[in-house]
């Protein structure tokens, strides 16, 4: 039998079982539960999506609000609608662009391996200690959010700066006579990236690695494999969903970043959430600024869209 | 451990396969282990020999787990040694041990199809790809899954997995296969026709099985010899039959099938005849042990042993009255108030098809029950 028959079947027997409990009360609020959340993704998600993507199709004009309408009578009887690509045209155009954005996803890129490379350990020896042992780390990695992300990014630029904190430190330790540079720098940017969204690193890698049957490496050992390579052929892929979810976690918001390469990175460090900011309330040129939001999301959502096919592809040969 | 010498027919007793009995290929010698104050095996000793299907028969909590896992190299021994064909296995890692395991939920791994799943333990031995095919091939031939290779776990009954955990377990030839409850996840009748397998395949193959279980009928029908396990303490070692049949104490009688357990009291104890008086009457042992004259101890017997039969008014002997029956089709259970108000259990074999209403025990029948003298057992606790 083919897999996708199988599905029928079930779907079918689902149907089948649904009808027999028959209680259409029940299938209503089904609906209106669904319809809640899906409607708090129209109106906070799609909407404010499809506002940006119409303002990434009009010109800069000095009004309020500062583009052109898209939609306009003209003597009362013509509908005309009006795209411009000037603004994606630009943007292609401009090397800047593409420049800021490749290290945007190269600095998102980097700051999520350097994560991956210290969450994984962190969670599964979270996941290996005793349970009292394990809620305290737990809330140790949930700490940071008590406190406002500002002001913890403000207090890297202390401990960074020239005069800051490790500076003094190796100085009175005699390392060096001269502060070294560490603040506006890319190595900054990177500790304040990786700092910021590590929680969202180690949390998915967690739930995942909990949920892997210990038995499954005691079998790997009684078959013979040492720890090194029982860890590479069985907790290492079977963790891969988790590691999966907490780099999607950390790479999107990373490559979109703001904050951290504005305080940390000051003007040595190009990156995109900077430039559209820099577009948006320097220049006041929303249009540009949206072609840059709508390029930065497609940039995101594709490489995403594809994953979740072949995802899909393989869960239904499974 | 009790040992009890007990009435005429105990040399009698053989093993049905034979086992050569030279040299033990696993020496347990005074293994205990602590978890913290809790001491789940407790300072025990057993040879098990080269083609032996042995069970570690006992309930939950009653650490045969834990001993089959310190053979495996899961867990270390707080005290004593683990010898497997003469070698300490005391600092030896799990996958270094000539022994391979069958775990209680199977442990196969889910990323990986059922050929590969049989490969990996092959694998880590550095065996030639095509040899690790044919190797695969047979073993699936054996435990008759050869259509099922690219299949992944998820995608078999809990029959096949079974089956696949077997063949994972047994492709690298242990000297000693450890089997953790194999049975447990299987519906009954799937479990009755596995035991058959499990027994053909070990037959087969050859191989020293260990078995773990809660299940007394599994643990009579698969295994050369048992032991009993209770606290962390081997209670009684034997073939199915001596435990069965000669249980040492209460616990042993009771565990494994069921038996009326009746106080007695030691009336005499005289060149080996030890007599015992309960409320059903004398009974007597040959037995070397030396209990006095007076002590308290127990005598068993079992259900099946006894014959009921409708009382007439000349029946002599016990008699008593049915209180209740638990018909089971093949054998009917009874329960017999005796004339002084003790309850006996009866099974009875239903051999022949009551013709009418009046043929058959009932409630409130006046019944007559007899057994014969050597089938009781002698208890010492």
């Amino acid at each position: 039998m083919t897999p996708i028959k199988q599905e029928k079947i079930q779907t079918k027997d689902l149907r089948y079982y649904a009808a027999l409990s028959g209680d259409k009360l029940q299938s209503k609020w089904k609906t209106i539960v669904i319809f809640i959340p899906f409607a708090w993704l129209l109106l906070f998600f799609l909407t404010p999506f499809f506002i940006v993507a119409k303002i990434s199709l009009a010109e800069l004009v000095i009004t309020s609000p500062p583009f052109s309408k898209m939609i306009e009578w003209v003597d009362g009887s013509v509908i005309t609608i009006r795209l411009v690509f000037d603004n994606f045209i630009y943007i292609f155009d401009d090397p800047l662009y593409a420049r800021t954005y490749l290290n945007s996803v190269k600095i998102a890129l980097i700051s999520t391996f350097l994560a991956l490379l210290i969450g994984y350990p962190i969670a599964y020896a979270i996941v290996r200690s005793k349970p009292v042992t394990k809620q305290l780390l737990l809330f140790a990695i949930i700490l940071p959010f008590w406190t406002s992300f500002l002001l913890r990014v403000y207090a890297w630029m202390g401990l960074l700066a020239d005069q800051g904190t490790i500076n003094n430190i190796l100085i009175y330790l005699g390392v060096t006579d001269t502060p070294i540079r560490l603040l506006y720098t890319e190595f900054a940017v990177y500790i304040g990236i990786v700092y910021t969204y590590l929680p969202f690193m180690i949390l998915p890698l967690y739930a995942n690695m909990e949920k892997l049957d210990s038995s499954l490496n005691e079998a790997a050992a009684d078959l013979g494999s040492g720890p090194i390579n029982t860890f590479f052929k069985i907790t290492l892929p079977l963790s891969m969903p988790g590691i999966i979810a907490g780099s999607l976690l950390v790479f999107i918001p990373a490559t979109g970043e703001y904050v951290i390469p504005d305080l940390l990175g000051g003007g040595n460090v190009q990156m995109i959430g900077r430039q559209l900011y820099n577009e948006f309330a320097r220049n006041i040129d929303w249009p540009v600024a949206s072609a840059v939001a709508i390029v930065l999301l497609l940039l995101l959502v594709l490489p995403m869209a594809i994953y979740q096919h072949y995802q899909a592809k393989a869960a239904e040969v499974k | 451990m009790v040992n009890v010498k007990t009435s005429s027919g105990s040399g009698a007793l053989t093993d049905t396969n034979e086992i050569k009995k030279d040299k033990p290929l696993l020496e347990i010698r005074g293994v205990s282990k602590k978890f913290g104050d809790f001491i789940a095996v407790n300072n025990v000793d057993l040879d098990i020999y080269q083609g032996e299907l042995f069970c570690l028969l006992g309930g939950s909590g009653c650490g045969k787990t834990t001993l089959l896992r310190m053979l495996a190299g899961f867990e270390k021994p707080s005290s004593g040694q683990i010898l497997i064909d003469g070698q300490d296995m005391s600092d030896v890692p799990p996958y270094k041990r000539p022994t391979n395991m069958m775990f209680q939920n199977y442990a196969l791994f889910p990323h990986m199809t059922v050929e590969k799943n049989i490969a990996f333990g092959l694998e880590q031995d550095g065996i030639a790809k095509t040899e690790i095919s044919d190797k695969i091939d047979s073993i699936l031939k054996l435990v008759e899954l050869q259509d099922y290779k690219k299949r992944r776990p998820q995608q078999l009954s809990g029959g096949q997995r079974q089956r696949v955990a077997l063949a994972r377990a047994l492709v690298k030839q242990p000297k000693l296969l450890l089997l953790d409850e194999p049975l447990g996840a299987l519906d009954k009748k799937l479990r009755e026709q596995t035991q058959f397998e499990l027994m053909n395949i070990q037959d087969k193959v050859g191989v020293t099985f260990v078995v773990v279980t809660h299940d007394q009928e599994e643990a009579m029908t698969l295994s050369t010899r048992i032991a009993v396990m209770d606290r962390g303490r081997f209670i009684q070692t034997g073939t199915p039959t001596e435990i069965y049949e000669y249980p040492g104490d209460r616990f042993v009688a009771d565990f494994i099938g069921s038996a009326n357990i009746l106080d007695g009291k030691v009336v005499s104890n005289l060149e080996g005849m030890i007599e015992v008086s309960t409320y059903l009457g004398k009974f007597s042992f040959k037995s070397n042990s030396n209990i006095s004259e007076g002590s308290n101890l127990f005598v068993g017997l079992r259900p099946e042993k006894i014959s009921i039969s409708k009382a007439t008014s000349k029946s002599k002997g016990t008699t008593g009255y049915i209180d209740d029956i638990g018909y089971f089709g093949n054998t009917s259970r009874y329960k017999v108030r005796l004339d002084e108000g003790q309850i006996i259990d009866v099974t009875a074999q239903n051999q022949k098809r009551p013709k009418d209403a009046k043929d058959r025990l009932t409630y409130e029948n006046k019944v007559n029950l007899s057994w014969d003298n050597s089938s009781a057992m002698l208890l010492l606790k």
